[in-house]
């Protein structure tokens, strides 16, 4: 019979140490659940997110950005894979992790649930979405799961060049006819607010936190890692003469951070609950998908057997 | 449910000629070939590898946390493995 408390204190010893816990290690159901699930939900953010900017590669404005964008997306394919690679060291069933994604039990990041109207939107998603992803991602590369944290080094070092592409699409945009800076600012109005609610609810309202910040699953809080996403991007929009849709948003000299307007939560609740504008079409793609490439995976499959009875 | 779920292949990269191959993660494949494309398309993108090895999962046996100690402990108590357990006479550098 195993010694649960025993087990549980070495365990809390281990975290309390900075030791980092690898898949074989002893570690409580509840922990393993935990990360699952929110590992999981940021495989599945890598997967849909790529619906939004694939919606233009097809009509992005020259072969320079069509292929940048290709490559972006094709690192956040990479990206769903490190992470449901690094998931399945937990026993977790990748094909059932995808099923949940499919029929809605499991959550994917509320920012993917937007549309993309115009092309700025892939400069803004490329600014704004990675950049928040960076800044979450570099948190969770110190996290006390050794895959996982593995599988942020990875994609840690991959994110700049989307982050500088987006910014890039964004800079030139501003320096264009007034169409092209006035359809720039609209993608940052647009995006601004649903980019500051990616990193979830602020700490007294995020009931997983403690628990994870206590394991050094999560590093910082919601509202941590946040201000720090703010106080790094606001002067690069300046810089390209871009303006946030927030009237409260101003630098506080003494505590040298910056202040900002009410989130509206209530949004962020009705996009998660599937309300948002593209829920229904991103769930829909992701299925649609997986139906449409059944046949090219059992035709792998069946070559495999052939290849195999023909060798013996 | 899906019926469909290919085999779990676990890759391993060598970075440079001489290196040796490190584990960067695992991939779903139907056969070695397309583990080894596979493998490429995700843990390669960037000149991250100059070799790969994809070893079907269940094949790797791995030692467990819980013997950690007896298991290595023939190697941990022998001081007379390691150089300082030797003595120099005074004067000389070995
Ligand atoms: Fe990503
Ligand atoms: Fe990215």
């Amino acid at each position: 019979m195993e010694d649960i408390p025993a087990l549980e204190k070495k365990f809390e010893e281990k975290i309390a140490s900075g030791i980092v816990i690898e898949p074989k290690d002893w570690m409580p159901e509840r922990y393993r659940k935990q990360l699952i699930r929110m590992m999981s939900q940021h495989a599945h953010s890598e997967v849909v997110g790529m619906l939004p900017e694939g919606n233009w590669v097809t009509r992005a404005p020259s072969l320079r950005r069509k292929v940048g964008l290709l490559a972006k997306v094709q690192d956040e394919a990479g990206h769903g894979l490190y992470i449901y690679s690094a998931t399945e060291t937990l026993g977790a069933d990748r094909a059932k992790l995808v099923d949940d994604l499919h029929t809605g039990k499991a959550k994917y990041s509320s920012i993917f649930n937007y549309p993309t109207l115009t092309w700025a939107d892939i400069g803004a998603i490329g600014w704004l979405v990675d950049g928040a992803a960076i800044v979450n991602q570099t948190a969770l590369a110190k996290c006390s799961y050794g895959p996982y944290a593995r599988a942020m080094i990875r994609i840690c070092k991959e994110e700049s060049f989307h982050n500088k592409q987006g910014y890039e699409i964004l800079a030139s945009l501003m320096k264009g006819p007034p169409e092209q800076q006035k359809m720039a600012q609209d993608s940052i109005n647009r995006w601004w607010w649903p980019c500051l609610m990616m990193f979830g609810p602020s700490d007294g309202a995020s009931p997983n936190s403690e628990e994870l910040m206590r394991w050094k699953v999560k590093r910082y809080t919601n509202d941590e890692l946040r201000q720090r996403f703010i106080d790094r991007t606001i002067p690069q929009a300046e810089h390209i003469g871009l303006t946030m849709p927030d009237p409260d948003l101003k630098y506080n000299e003494t505590t040298r951070h910056y202040e900002f307007g009410e989130i509206n939560w209530e949004e962020f609740n009705q996009v998660i609950k599937g309300n948002g504008p593209c829920n229904y079409e991103r769930v829909h793609a992701r299925k649609d998908a997986d139906e449409k490439g059944l046949w090219v995976r059992e035709a792998a499959e069946a070559y495999a057997k052939k290849k195999l009875t023909m060798n013996s | 449910m899906e019926t469909t779920q290919w085999n779990l292949w676990e890759v391993f990269t060598q970075e440079s000629p001489g290196d040796p191959h490190v584990h960067a993660g695992s991939v779903r494949a139907p056969d070695a070939e397309i583990a080894l494309q596979n493998a490429r398309d995700v843990y390669a993108r960037r000149g991250e590898a100059v070799n790969l090895w994809v070893v079907p999962t269940e094949y790797i046996t791995a030692s467990t946390p819980e013997d950690q100690g007896a298991f290595f402990d023939p190697g941990n108590d022998k001081a007379y493995r390691h150089p300082n357990f030797y003595k120099t006479p005074d004067g000389v550098k070995l």
